[in-house]
């Protein structure tokens, strides 16, 4: 899963797999029989279509906005603090910028520590800023953003043809059964699994295909759920205001929002790290939220900016930034053990257990072996904060100081 | 006199005095656009026109990402169609756009903000949200 909480994504999964095993399995073969052989291979291509876009929407990155380093946070702090007047009041954390005509208020997230981007949003579930945040679907366990909300969209729509496909088809498969005055109990008795099927799919086509004819709405007029729960452009404020970022008119709407440009995942930058799909997962699947997305951030960050410093230190430095790599096992993901800081976070813990004012004094003074280690992290900037709730900071970052150590070793 | 520093050089001999932070410009909506305003600390280093020209290339560079063309619409149907796998072995137009991207920001790291002492950090690396300008302590004064 991408999310921390993975909904009820097993619960969806489970419903339309044993749906249509069902419809394959008691329907078909009658259908097939007394009208055509196309409702298996209709049927066939409209499920494979829904399981696909539904792990799509579920394990894409939605468009997550990786938190501000620490340099980044304190320019924007003194720039906050500048514009601030000098009451005792806190600073505005707000900024205010005009898109096509509309004023825009730009919220401070204390979290991320950054300007939100127009239209982005704090998910509290995933504990992330979403791009273009449309809503936390728990259905599919994951935030629909920028950057999946056309899986999202062409899941919900394909689900409901899926539905409304399998329905017909149950419902002319009992009628023909219960011709010739035979009665719907004996058509039931005969194919009891299309009762199931028609129990599920009478209760849920309604709510998908309301779902659909909402979303294509949005879609048409270029609006999230959010905003349109919120009536941000609706005018309700009495204000004249409108949607800035609508074209006005529907079919470029349309075509901006599902068929424009796929915008790459901000999460998963490497590096000169081999390129690894499992990367995927990476992206938010946390337990530790803040600490473990902020380590994942810098290794990213680490990645490159270690190519840069690496390039005057022996070869053997350019393959240290593996120490990131167990992040993007998925495995290690998983493992909700202390462990799980990998060797990053976890040499930086041993940095941080002595203080953060050592840190200078541990890349002159620390053996060659951990030399390679300390420098990457040297770079105060990233310098992970331990949060408060992390249970590592005390006793046991002995024993993580001698994991980061050993592997350091193995480079 | 002119000394011209490699990036190696400079991790060797210069210390990080300053980091200057372009952020971005949303005065056009949610398209990636940087702001192009000439930063004060950055005015004994570098040539005005110089720096406001590299930024205003990156700015046109993701406009040609980010762009609704035919090319795009064509990507996006056929994705589509396909159920979207057809990403896994395509890139798509963005990613190319990235890749030309961070070859121009090496070029213009190369060329023109190392020997003054300056990096610039592609924006991919900060997750779209600024351009970091590092300023590097200007050691060849005082040696």
């Amino acid at each position: 899963m991408v999310a921390r909480q993975s909904g009820v994504l097993p619960l969806t999964l489970g419903l339309i797999l044993i749906t249509s095993g069902l419809f394959f399995i008691f329907d078909c073969p009658f259908l097939v029989k007394h009208l055509t052989s196309c409702i298996p291979v209709i049927g066939g291509f409209l499920f494979v279509f829904v399981v696909i876009t539904l792990l799509q929407t579920s394990f894409t990155d939605p468009g997550i906005l990786p938190r501000a380093t620490p340099d980044e946070a304190e320019d924007i702090e003194k720039q906050i603090d500048n514009t601030g007047n000098t009451s005792y009041r806190p600073p505005p954390r707000t900024k205010e910028v005009v898109i096509n005509q509309q004023v825009v208020k730009l919220k401070y997230c204390f979290t991320c520590k950054m300007f939100r981007p127009p239209r982005t949003s704090h998910c509290s579930l995933c504990d992330n800023c979403v791009e273009r945040f449309d809503h936390h679907c728990p259905w599919v366990g994951n935030c629909v953003g920028k950057r999946n909300y056309r899986f999202f969209y062409t899941f919900i729509v394909s689900l409901s043809f899926h539905t409304a496909f399998i329905f017909g088809c149950v419902t002319t498969h009992l009628s023909l059964r219960a011709q010739g005055g035979k009665g719907l109990v004996f058509a039931l008795q005969e194919s009891p699994g299309s009762a199931v099927e028609l129990v599920i799919c009478f209760f849920s086509v309604w709510s998908i295909l309301g779902l659909s004819g909402f979303h294509t709405y949005l879609v048409a007029s270029n609006l999230t759920t959010n905003e349109d729960i919120k009536g941000s452009w609706s005018g309700k404020s009495g204000e004249d205001v409108t949607n800035p970022y609508s074209q006005r008119n529907i079919f470029v709407n349309c075509c901006s929002v599902l068929c424009g440009p796929m915008p790459p995942s901000l999460i998963d930058r490497r590096g000169f790290l081999p390129a690894d799909e499992s990367v995927q997962t990476a992206g938010a699947d946390i337990e530790l939220p803040d600490l473990a997305n902020k380590s994942e951030i810098n290794v990213c960050t680490q990645g490159t900016k270690g190519l840069l410093e690496s390039a005057t230190l022996p070869p053997l430095l350019s393959t240290s930034c593996p120490q990131g790599k167990p992040l993007t096992d998925p495995t290690v993901n998983f493992d909700p053990s202390p462990e799980i800081s990998t060797s990053c976070s976890g040499a930086r813990h041993v940095h941080h257990s002595r203080g953060r004012a050592s840190t200078p004094r541990h890349t002159k003074t620390r053996s060659k072996k951990n030399k390679r280690a300390a420098l990457q992290m040297a770079n105060p900037s990233f310098d992970v904060p331990v949060s408060p709730s992390s249970p590592d900071a005390g006793p046991s970052s002995k024993a993580r100081g001698h994991k980061g150590d050993s592997f350091s070793h193995l480079q | 006199m002119v000394e011209t520093h490699s990036l190696q050089d400079m991790r060797q001999q210069a210390a990080v005095a300053a980091k200057v932070f372009l952020q971005r410009d949303y005065s056009n909506g949610t398209v990636c656009q940087f702001q192009s305003k000439f930063p004060s600390e950055l005015e004994t280093r570098i040539d005005k026109q110089q720096f406001e020209e590299t930024m205003q290339t990156l700015n046109n560079l993701y406009a040609e990402a980010e762009k609704l063309g035919s090319q795009s619409y064509i990507e996006g149907c056929l994705a589509c169609l396909t159920a979207y796998t057809v990403f896994l072995c395509m890139e798509t137009h963005y990613e190319k756009v990235l890749k030309k991207i961070a070859k121009y920001i090496q070029e213009q790291n190369d060329k023109i903000y190392a020997p003054r002492g300056l990096l610039l950090t592609d924006p991919i690396e900060r997750g779209l949200r600024v351009i970091e300008v590092t300023i590097f302590e200007d050691r060849s004064l005082t040696r």
